[in-house]
């Protein structure tokens, strides 16, 4: 039952415990219960908004950035992750497999922020050996959402 | 709203024919012209998916387009598509169909209804089936030349049919009986037992059986009765099955008939002269869609499961009592409390409140005093339409 109430969550997080407890034919309580249990556990870490800052008048520059690091004596690349990820300009870090190491998703307001970030922060941590910097050109789809425009099918006023 | 017999038309000047008068015009198609007038409406009218077609379905069709592949296909339908078929049908109820002769694909169940339906009848034989129906059920054995006898089902029963029933309505006449488990309008499912009594009645009569099972993956909670799975069905039955429902594609028109080989030569005579083959492009994305459908089709039917939820308790709660309906994506609310027939309460409800649901008289005079409400909408106009539902009711109710 926990993953039904999960799956809702993730698809809208503002579904409320007594919408759930409908959906899944749970008592209310038990829904509530569940929930505050799953955010203690950190099984939800965080219930956020998906925004198109493009409309508003905010600017967002986004940059990928892959990460080559050198394996340091006793120092796993957990720790040299966590020394990146504790940038709050960082939205995303990942581990991956490939041609390079840690996949890190940044945020600002200016190109010349995120060329800071690089050269002054993160070509500078212990370990990071190299970096590539891509700058996002434009967001189609974020976190399994459209982001321009709707993807609502009109149906027409008929039946059969 | 007028009355059936007033909205037939007995043309002088182009003299349509007697039989095409013989039809009453759709119940909900009327209905729905007056919802085409009207602005900001919430539908539970409308008996479709809210989805869109899964993208790899869409995209499998796409692709073939730019291929060229826009020729036509056999007339029973592609071969690799049969094959699937025949594989699909093995893997879920461990049916066995010749793809060569036994499996024809066809322009949505619509088209397979109408093909049984000629294949079968004999000017004057009787066709029994339940009431409440599906509008076009009894149209197609009229069309046929055939003449439609109702067995009436009730609420109290779950909407199920009663073996009893139906054996009291055979004559020398009958030829067959149609049904369709997951039911529209009422979202009823039939037990396996409870099939299995009616299907012994049919054989006990040598009668077929004609069984529409297009809503057949959507379950919840229980298991799926398929017809020809019982006992010595295989070769009395005409399974109608297709993927308007289950992978959201009611506008491929695309279906399908399994049966005999022999019934299945007679309707592709019919399918070969009238409609040559089902359109080579919704083949296609039939295809992929048993390939690879399975998961986006389960995500949705877990989704309706929800919303069945939501509106039927919905609309317990607002005083317009309904049985928990298991299968298809419909509530059959009764409206009995508020004195109104099922047309009047439609269509009082959509001029006061802007949300449409079809009256259950459209679906036979079983379903007066009730109107069919389609749960396959989004939440929030679910939880929106029973808000003012709640208000049209308490404003009517008769204590």
């Amino acid at each position: 039952m926990l993953n039904d109430i999960l799956k809702i969550l993730e698809n809208d997080a503002s579904t409320t415990p007594k919408q759930i407890a409908e959906m899944i034919g749970m008592p209310q309580a038990e829904v509530s219960r569940l929930i505050k249990q799953a955010l203690k556990e950190r099984t939800i870490i965080k219930y956020k908004a998906i925004v198109n800052w493009d409309r508003v008048e905010a600017e967002h520059v986004w940059a990928l950035i892959e990460v080559k690091l050198t394996p340091q004596k006793d120092v796993g690349f957990d720790s040299i992750a966590e020394r990146i990820y504790r940038f709050p300009q960082t939205r995303t870090v990942y581990l991956v497999s490939g041609t390079y190491d840690l996949f890190v998703l940044v945020v600002g307001k200016s190109n010349h922020e995120i060329a800071d970030f690089v050269s002054q922060k993160l070509s500078h941590i212990e370990g990071v050996k190299e970096t590539v910097t891509q700058f996002v050109l434009k967001r189609y789809k974020e976190d399994g959402e459209v982001v321009e425009g709707t993807e609502e099918v009109k149906r027409q006023p008929v039946i059969l | 709203m007028v009355s059936k017999s007033k909205q037939r038309v007995h043309s002088k000047k182009y003299r349509i024919s007697k039989r095409t008068n013989q039809l009453s015009p759709s119940g909900i198609r009327k209905f729905f012209d007056l919802l085409a007038s009207i602005e900001g409406v919430i539908s539970l009218g409308v008996g479709e998916p809210d989805y869109a077609t899964p993208w790899h379905i869409i995209e499998s069709a796409i692709e073939s387009l730019e291929k060229g592949q826009t020729m036509y296909t056999s007339n029973l339908g592609m071969p690799e598509l049969r094959q699937e078929l025949a594989r699909y049908l093995k893997h879920h109820y461990d049916l066995r169909y010749d793809p060569n002769t036994e499996l024809l694909i066809t322009v949505g169940v619509s088209e397979a209804m109408d093909l049984a339906m000629r294949a079968i009848i004999n000017p004057g034989e009787e066709v029994i089936m339940p009431d409440p129906h599906y509008v076009a059920y009894d149209a197609c054995v009229i069309l046929a030349g055939g003449k439609a006898v109702t067995v009436p089902t009730f609420e109290e029963d779950g909407f199920e049919l009663s073996a009893a029933d139906v054996e009291e309505c055979i004559t020398n006449k009958t030829r067959a009986i149609f049904i369709g488990y997951p039911a529209n309008p009422t979202g009823a499912v039939m037990s396996r037992e409870k099939m299995t009594e009616i299907t012994e009645v049919a054989k006990d009569h040598g009668l077929l059986v004609i069984s529409d099972e297009i809503y057949a993956k959507l379950v919840y909670g229980v298991e799926h009765t398929c017809v020809p799975t019982l006992p010595g069905m295989r070769e009395n039955t005409i399974l109608l099955g297709g993927f308007s429902k289950a992978y959201a594609m009611t506008g491929w028109r695309i279906g399908y008939a399994a049966a005999p080989k022999e019934i299945i030569a007679a309707m592709t005579k019919i399918h070969q002269y009238t409609m040559m083959c089902a359109s080579t492009m919704a083949q296609v994305a039939a295809l992929e869609a048993l390939r690879s459908g399975e998961e986006s089709a389960a995500e949705m039917v877990e989704d309706y499961s929800r919303r069945r939820l939501v509106m039927v308790k919905g609309l317990c709660d607002i005083g317009l009592s309904c049985f928990e309906p298991k299968g298809a994506f419909y509530a059959f609310p009764s409206i009995k409390k508020t004195g109104m027939t099922s047309e009047e309460f439609a269509e009082a409800l959509l001029t006061e409140e802007k949300v449409a649901v079809v009256p259950g008289s459209a679906f036979g005079d079983c379903g007066e005093g009730y109107v069919r409400c389609c749960y396959a909408t989004s939440m929030a106009d679910i939880e929106e339409a029973l808000t003012r539902m709640k208000r049209f009711v308490s404003k009517y109710r008769k204590v």
